[in-house]
């Protein structure tokens, strides 16, 4: 029977398995951020001239723009100017198969569990790992092509596919939209591109993978996906960054774009360093995630498990735009040790019929602060629009905290707009249930938490919700008493 | 933002200042003087602050309001319903534009132990008593308003109920604003209720307008509410659609204390109430009920906090809504639960019923918790009747309007029955059945 002295001792000497640094060449910029940055970014990339404007305009305009205070978080103010922002291994040019990729970084992917080459075979997923800056290599393209569906890097894209890039890359979070949203648009350095033609059903999940391995670097990538008319793609992201006691800024942005009768699936699974049991080091995670329903019928569905990070800043949303179309969020965010996480989810809904659904559970433990901020939005001509969000916090020990801030803004009588919070801690009634049953304690929790996660991780991939389930297991570890 | 007009209320405090009750009394002047001082930092609340996301205060801020004077000569008393006949057989206090009335007031019947009389009265004769009590129960950082009404603080209802004091009538407080004058005025009612240790009462405020003119009543009400006392309270806001009403209500709960709010706002072109409760000692226990109705523009923000700052509290919230016309309300319904409050029960619910095209409703109920064995909920709907329900009626030969208006009625009506006070009930259900079942709020839906 463990006791709960035992069990947080146990927590204390877990370590964050993905902690590792590889010792890679790379080339990296040194700290600062100055237009010259944003010159040496899109010149190193050569990219075309309008993305160089492009950047600048947002720089220019992230210079006006101070940081957003209204999160439930507490660090640190970021000296922007003591950040590098662009690292790459170096020797990335001409790369034709993963024979010739840099074995050092195969092997810090492998030790991450996402073997390129077998998951080829084995899983039939496509990757495109992103490391610091750079994507490495994106897998399974020939494949991909021949059904018409472009997976690739985004400075790829931006030299073969520059019109379709154009057209769409800030229309969904223009490039001044927030802070950290202006920021990330003048000094991003790679992410995800992905366009799935009309009628097409993506044949294989696509997946990016994020790492941030070289010290005193910010990560920046942008990832944007285009479902054109009927089609559909799920997406998984996952994410992991060496321990260090600095803290890193990690600042992203997704766009995702639903045509008509399109569907987008988002799946993230957040592993982030966060921090060690005294709170030092550790991930800020500060992302916008935002998707447009442009056509009728069209459909996102953002599911996230975020366990890592020190801090989590992030809200996925959903502009429905078009008529019948839905938006969907599902949520579980565990805050540990001095962890901080702030996120929720916005629904924008614009036209008629459309329908938004909101599940977030919340789970807290040690010093851990989660909140969830969500908005839920409906616009005059937005008839018929429904809403029903649930939020569940779960506390673990008495000296975390779980919150709850939702918004509700309806300007249309025809509207139906549910919100329903609780929070509570797993009740001694529970816990004996499962003990009588012969259930160690740490089992019986982890069951129980499990079981208030459910309604999300049903959501997520086979092999994600595993994944996930498991992240929540060590993640918790110990943090019951 | 509003530099001039901030100015401008700076001057008249010089002005006035030293003439106001109390005004010889060195902790009073220190009391006024750090309002004014509070004022002059943080100024009007803006869109800006997070709390005033959804209520603009432009309208208020930009006018210049002179303090209303007490003078309620050539007005017509016999024009006041409610003063005519007194159907809950209260004690009862009239303010007139902010001034108590003593002609209009009765104050005969308190038994023995309780004390009720004006603050200017209080301040004047019995300030020793009031000096650690006044302005205890106002959070430092609240807005601007409640700065303001620290600064011109003058004239109110003090109430003290002594030890095991049992108050069986009501204690009424009626504020009527006449509106009239060549400047718009402002009023700053102010009142302080102290329960003692096992003593219980109830206490109405009232505010009501006479005409239609444009003024201003920035109220602030304090209650403390000591060990196991019981206190029922209610606020009836009722001015006219061309008014403007800062209200706050701040309750101080100790051990095993009973507070029952029910707040009423129908009237005001901008009506804010700002409700903050702390729960401070173990088994104190809040309800606290509410109820808007907005029509034409008018615009109804509502504001409440319940602070757990103690283990084995229970705080049950119930708010609802009903919007027509272009008007819109914002509901604010906060819950803190701090470290080391457990065993913390906190309910929340707010229900609002979205009636027209133009009409709006932003509601943010929030919880915050910092303990875990707590068991704390909140829920908000928007929705609208149910056809359903409205065919129901209709199968059975009832019109549509009436049928609107019955439901309507009903889903309001639900706030009423958990009045505990059978008169007050009566009065406001009549109340509803004006305004909702035979009321232009049903003219305005069909």
């Amino acid at each position: 029977m463990g006791t709960p002295a035992n069990d947080i001792d146990r927590l204390v000497k877990r370590e964050y398995k993905e902690g590792f640094v590889t010792d890679i060449d790379s080339e990296t910029l040194p700290p600062g951020l100055d237009e010259s940055v944003v010159r040496f970014i899109s010149e190193k990339k050569s990219e075309p001239e309008f993305m160089l404007e492009w950047r600048l305009k947002a720089y220019r305009h992230w210079l006006t723009l101070t940081e957003p205070q209204w999160a439930h978080v507490h660090y640190e103010p970021i000296d922007y100017q003591a950040i590098s922002y662009f690292s790459a291994p170096k020797d990335k040019d001409g790369l034709n198969s993963l024979d010739e990729v840099d074995p050092k970084l195969l092997e810090t992917y492998e030790k991450l569990g996402i073997p390129l080459e077998e998951q080829k075979v084995l899983a039939g997923v496509a990757v495109d790992a992103v490391f610091d800056s750079v994507s490495v290599k994106t897998t399974f393209r020939e494949k991909l092509a021949e059904v018409g569906v472009i997976f690739c890097s985004i400075s790829d894209a931006l030299h073969e596919y520059p019109d379709l890039v154009k057209r769409y890359l800030g229309s969904v979070v223009p490039a001044g939209d927030n802070f950290y949203a202006a920021l990330n648009s003048a000094v991003f350095s790679d992410g995800s591109f992905v366009y799935i033609p009309k009628d097409v059903r993506c044949p294989m999940e696509l997946s990016t993978y994020f790492r941030i391995n070289a010290m005193n670097t910010g990560q920046f990538e942008r990832t944007l996906i285009v479902a054109d008319e009927g089609s559909y793609v799920s997406y998984l992201e996952g994410c992991t960054a060496p321990m260090r006691d600095e803290n890193q800024l990690h600042a992203a942005v997704v766009e995702l774009i639903a045509m008509e009768g399109a569907q987008i699936k988002y799946s993230t699974v957040q592993n982030w360093y966060p921090g060690d049991e005294h709170g030092r080091g550790g991930i800020y995670n500060f992302v916008t995630k935002r998707g447009a329903c442009r056509g009728r019928n069209s459909k996102i569905s953002w599911t996230q498990v975020e366990t890592g990070s020190a801090i989590t800043w992030k809200y996925p949303s959903v502009l429905l735009e078009g008529d019948d179309s839905v938006g969907e969020f599902y949520s579980v965010a565990l805050t540990n040790n001095w962890q901080q996480a702030d996120t929720g989810t916005k629904m924008v809904h614009i036209g008629r019929n459309t329908t938004s659904t909101i599940i977030s559970k919340g789970i807290s433990a040690g010093h851990g602060q989660n909140a969830y901020r969500g908005l839920v939005k409906v616009l005059n001509k937005a008839d018929k629009a429904r809403n029903y969000s649930q939020c569940d916090s779960l506390l673990l020990g008495d000296r975390c905290g779980a919150h709850t801030f939702p918004y509700m803004e309806v300007k249309n009588p025809t509207a139906q707009v549910e919100h329903e919070a609780t929070t509570s801690k797993i009740s001694d009634d529970q816990l004996f249930y499962c003990r009588q049953r012969g259930l160690s304690e740490e089992d019986a929790v982890s069951m129980i938490v499990n079981g208030f996660c459910k309604e999300v991780f049903k959501e997520l991939p086979m092999e994600f919700a595993v994944e996930a389930q498991k992240l929540l297991e060590i993640s918790l570890e110990g943090a019951v008493g | 933002m509003f530099e001039a007009a901030q100015q401008a209320y700076v001057n008249t405090y010089k002005g006035i200042a030293p003439d106001l009750p109390g005004g010889s009394v060195p902790w009073v002047r220190r009391v006024r003087d750090s309002g004014l001082s509070r004022f002059r930092e943080i100024g009007f609340p803006t869109p800006g602050d997070e709390d005033w996301k959804y209520t603009n205060v432009r309208p208020i801020a930009k006018q210049s309001f002179a303090p209303a004077l007490n003078g309620h000569n050539g007005i017509d008393f016999t024009q006041i319903e409610i003063l005519k006949d007194n159907r809950l057989g209260s004690c009862r206090c009239v303010f007139v534009n902010g001034h108590f009335a003593p002609r209009l007031s009765n104050l005969d019947q308190l038994p023995r132990g309780v004390a009720v009389m004006s603050l200017s009265d209080a301040l004047n004769h019995r300030a020793d008593e009031l000096e650690n009590e006044l302005g205890r129960c106002v959070p430092n950082k609240l807005h601007g308003f409640a700065a303001l009404n620290t600064a011109f603080l003058a004239d109110g209802a003090y109430i003290r109920v002594g030890p095991d004091c049992d108050l069986e009538c009501p204690i009424e407080l009626v504020y009527v604003s006449t509106g009239d004058g060549d400047q718009p005025q402002v009023s700053y009612p102010r009142n302080l209720a102290i329960l003692d240790s096992g003593s219980r009462a109830v206490i109405m405020e009232r505010y009501l307008s006479l005409g239609q003119g444009r003024y201003l009543t920035n109220a602030v009400t304090e209650i403390v509410a000591r060990t196991s006392a019981q206190v029922d309270y209610y606020k009836l806001q009722e001015e006219s659609t061309d008014a403007f009403h800062v209200g706050g209500l701040f309750v101080n709960q100790h051990r095993d204390s009973t507070v029952t709010t029910n707040n009423i706002a129908i009237g005001g072109a901008i009506a804010r109430t700002d409700l903050h409760v702390t729960l401070n000692d173990v088994g104190a226990r809040s309800n606290l009920n509410g109820l808007y109705i907005g029509m034409g523009r008018q615009h109804i923000d509502n504001h409440t906090q319940v602070d757990h700052r103690a283990a084995s509290c229970t705080s049950s919230e119930f708010y609802k809504g009903v919007l027509s016309g272009r008007s819109r309300a914002v509901f604010h319904g906060r819950v803190v639960v701090h470290q080391d409050a457990q065993k913390t029960d906190a309910q929340q619910q707010n229900n609002n019923l979205l009636l027209s095209r133009d009409a709006e409703i932003d509601t943010k109920p929030q919880l915050e918790i910092y303990a875990d064995d707590v068991k704390c909920s909140h829920g908000a709907t928007i929705g609208q009747l149910d056809p359903n329900s409205i065919f129901y009626l209709q199968s059975r030969g009832i019109d549509e309007t009436t049928a609107r208006g019955l439901l309507t009625y009903a889903f309001a009506n639900d706030v009423i029955n958990r009045f505990a006070i059978e008169s007050i009930r009566n009065e406001l259900e009549h109340h509803l059945t004006r305004t909702l079942l035979h009321g232009k709020h049903v003219e305005a839906q069909a």
